[in-house]
């Protein structure tokens, strides 16, 4: 302890040098959160999807609708649940790019099936008793200014609804609700009923089942049971984890997580050879000094730890700084237009961060602790 | 004017050439600066590879016609009255009497990818019989072109190459229908051979689509009969269809998935170049430092303060230049005509490209690199040649 004004006075001899080789630390590792940001964001939610819930599509491929029918057969299997369903109603909003992305569901079931969805308990009344009524994410509703009781007109692209001009549906803006970071806040969903009354043709057509099982362990034998009830019907269907399905979509975007693993681990490795560098020359240039140390008895273990602490406290200050605008940035939210509605930066790779900032520390102030420990008093006194 | 030139010319020269003392340092710049090149550029040639082959399908001379409102093929529909009514358009090629047209469906169907042997959205079209002459540029190269009446199907040469089961002499099958694969079609490249092809009709039996399409493809006379074609389709009362050339159509369907990557290249580069630019400073101030006896002699012998300037940016673009071309070397060998998929959202189906590192990325990692040197040798050579002469050389 006694040694840290030591330390601090070191790092503070050039004070431009320190300033510069912490801003290029701090500058690396915000980029590393941000790499590890669009990591998650773009696994598309394989770690958080619940282990209890299973996704059932029609076995051709997740674009072709499965009958309505089935919901109570789903029902009748041992261990299951909770039943409810989803269909991807594919319209605009004013213009493609606004991406937003409109489901219809059945509210009750739906939300009891994702908890993870806050809704105001008066506006879930309120959704159920319009049968036009929709309700849409926090971030969803921020993005596009969208506030209770706005009347949003949607264009139909193959969903065309039998009344009015047969392209532009209407719904009412009922409820907004919210969640915890990890939570998709950018989804609009709507009733099926509304949907299925009023669209020409495709009646009696959901798009895929969502099943919350009594027990986790057992999920894969109750998918198994589920496909075995519809095998050689018309309409063949294919279950899996929601986790099994995310993964997949994922996998189909490519392997984004290698890529960023792979630029992280460059922008490290040039942190490293900066910092580095700098330890090097700072420590060079106190050969004198430290000589002058070691003729007063200070014992080589102690200069290898000095010098091993100076470089670490660089990289820590250096990380967490750089970490902690990465936070920052991911509190602003999905920078993208709903693209990436998942941007957060996770608690482990915070973790995981500061301790590579650690590791960069100690590698960079490796060869000079070690030149520093092994520096003859002599030879360094007579060089000069 | 001469002599500052030839100054300048020998100071740097001098400093170049003592660039091997210094060597562990400078390589920190180099390093710094290939590695920022190498992600820009290796980042970029994604969007690149996957703009080049969207693109590469589309024709001025040929017109996509879907349902209007539709902002991609997959939400579109169009009945069967409805695309007899489009081949009638005028500046439609014909070939004899036949419009050369073709009335499609396009669904997707899973494979598995033979990298991950996890299920894909493969995209499967149905195709008219006129489709060689809508789509002259697609050739068969290996087998024969599919029969039409039969549920056989051609495979695309990147789709034959990422999935599963796609050989000449497999069976796809979907539900309740199977396709025997019985030709391999190459199309310049482009994102067409990604897809499957089969009978449309036989597609709308298995699908049970009635009479129904989503899109007709059509070759017109010239690029410059568009606009009439457009106009008299969509001043049609019978039927409600947007027209678009194809080049159109594909370059919007590119367009997301492309910015969406240069975004995120350009943000890791300016981050990396900082970080890069910082490391670049350090160096050529300690080049400057280590240097302060010989600068101070040069100026002493009555050199120019400007040379010694131009002298210490002059190492700093040299080194940039270096790793800038590193960089791009590495990027262009690992990373050129690297095969990958990915989701194009717009027709939510499987594209596969390769990574294109254009002459013009190379130009603009390059570019980049000489910013770097230039930004990272600025403040050390002004500081070169501010140093007071008499006290740098007391100092030693």
């Amino acid at each position: 302890m006694k040694y840290l004004p030591l330390i601090w006075r070191n790092l503070l001899r050039r004070k431009f040098r320190t300033t510069l080789t912490l801003l290029a630390i701090l500058v690396s590792f915000l980029l590393f959160g941000m790499l590890m940001v669009l990591r998650v964001a773009f696994s598309g939610g394989v770690d958080i999807a619940g282990v209890d819930r299973l996704m059932m599509m029609n076995k051709i491929t997740i674009m072709m609708p499965l009958p309505i029918s089935y919901l109570p057969r789903i029902q009748a299997v041992p261990n299951v649940k909770l039943v409810t369903h989803s269909s991807w109603f594919g319209g605009i909003y004013q213009d493609p790019s606004t991406n937003v992305f409109e489901f219809a569901v059945e509210p009750e079931t739906y939300m009891a099936m994702y908890p993870e969805f806050k809704l105001p308990p008066a506006q879930m009344e309120a959704w159920l008793a319009d049968r036009q009524g929709c309700i849409v994410g926090r971030d969803l509703a921020n993005r596009l200014g969208w506030k209770l009781g706005d009347r949003i007109p949607i264009q139909g692209t193959f969903n065309r609804p039998k009344g009015g001009d047969g392209v532009t549906w209407e719904f009412n803006l009922v409820g907004i609700y919210d969640g915890n970071k990890d939570v998709d806040k950018t989804q609009f969903l709507f009733r099926y009923d509304y949907l299925d009354e009023n669209r020409r043709g495709q009646q009696g057509a959901t798009g895929w089942y969502l099943i919350k099982v009594a027990d986790p362990s057992k999920a894969a034998e109750t998918a198994a049971a589920i496909d075995a009830l519809f095998e050689n019907s018309s309409f063949e269907s294919k279950t899996s984890t929601e986790k099994a399905v995310a993964q997949s979509f994922a996998n189909q975007v490519g392997d984004i997580g290698s890529i960023m693993k792979a630029v992280a681990t460059v922008v490290l490795f040039i942190i490293l050879i900066i910092a580095a560098n700098t330890m090097a020359l700072s420590v060079r240039e106190r050969t004198n000094e430290l000589a002058a140390m070691k003729a007063m008895g200070y014992p080589d273990g102690l200069l290898l730890t000095l010098v091993l602490v100076e470089s670490v406290a660089l990289a820590v200050i250096g990380g967490a700084l750089g970490m902690f605008f990465a936070y920052l940035i991911t509190l602003g939210g999905d920078p993208t237009n709903g693209f990436l509605p998942l941007f957060s930066l996770p608690m482990r790779d915070m973790i995981i961060g500061l301790t590579l900032a650690v590791l960069l520390g100690l590698l960079a102030g490796t060869i000079p602790a070690v030149y520093a420990m092994r520096l003859r008093i002599t030879d360094a006194l007579r060089r000069n | 004017m001469f002599s500052f030139l030839r100054q300048a010319i020998t100071v740097t020269l001098v400093s170049i050439r003592t660039i091997p003392q210094r060597l562990s340092s400078s390589l920190v710049a180099v390093v710094g600066i290939a590695g920022v090149v190498v992600v820009f550029v290796a980042v970029l040639s994604i969007g690149e590879g996957f703009k080049k082959t969207m693109t590469s399908a589309g024709r001025t001379d040929r017109a996509i016609v879907m349902r209007g409102g539709a902002d991609s093929e997959m939400s579109s529909g169009l009945g069967g009255p409805d695309t007899e009514t489009i081949k009638q358009a005028p500046g439609t090629l014909h070939d004899g009497e036949r419009a050369v047209a073709s009335s499609e469906m396009f669904v997707i169907i899973d494979l598995n990818r033979k990298s991950t042997g996890t299920a894909a959205n493969v995209p499967l079209r149905g195709v008219d019989a006129p489709v060689q002459i809508v789509r002259p540029e697609a050739k068969i190269v290996e087998g024969r072109m599919l029969r039409f009446g039969t549920n056989e199907a051609v495979v695309g040469r990147a789709a034959n190459r990422q999935f599963v089961g796609t050989n000449i002499g497999d069976q796809i099958r979907s539900g309740t229908v199977t396709w025997n694969v019985v030709g391999i079609f190459e199309m310049s490249g482009s994102v067409a051979e990604t897809e499957i092809w089969c009978d449309v009709r036989v597609l709308q039996g298995a699908y049970n689509r009635g009479n129904s399409y989503q899109s007709v493809l059509a070759r017109l006379d010239s690029a410059a009969s568009f606009d009439g074609f457009k106009n008299w389709l969509t001043t049609q009362p019978s039927i409600d269809v947007q027209v678009r050339r194809e080049s159109e159509y594909y370059e919007s369907q590119s367009r997301a998935l492309t910015s969406l990557v240069e975004t995120i290249g350009y943000g890791i580069a300016v981050l990396m170049g900082i970080g890069a630019i910082f490391g670049a400073v350090l160096t050529m101030y300690a080049a400057v430092v280590t240097r302060t006896r010989e600068i101070a002699t040069l100026r002493a012998l009555g050199f120019g303060a400007l040379p010694v300037l131009l002298s210490v940016l002059g190492e700093s673009l040299v080194l940039a230049l270096v790793g800038g071309a590193l960089g791009g070397a590495l990027a262009y060998i690992g990373f050129n005509g690297y095969q990958t998929s990915t989701m194009n959202w717009q027709s939510f189906s499987q594209v596969a490209f390769a990574f294109a590192v254009t002459p013009a990325l190379l130009i603009q990692g390059l570019s980049y690199a000489l910013v770097m040197g230039l930004l990272g040798g600025f403040f050390p050579a002004v500081r070169a040649a501010r140093l007071p002469i008499s006290k740098a050389l007391r100092e030693l």
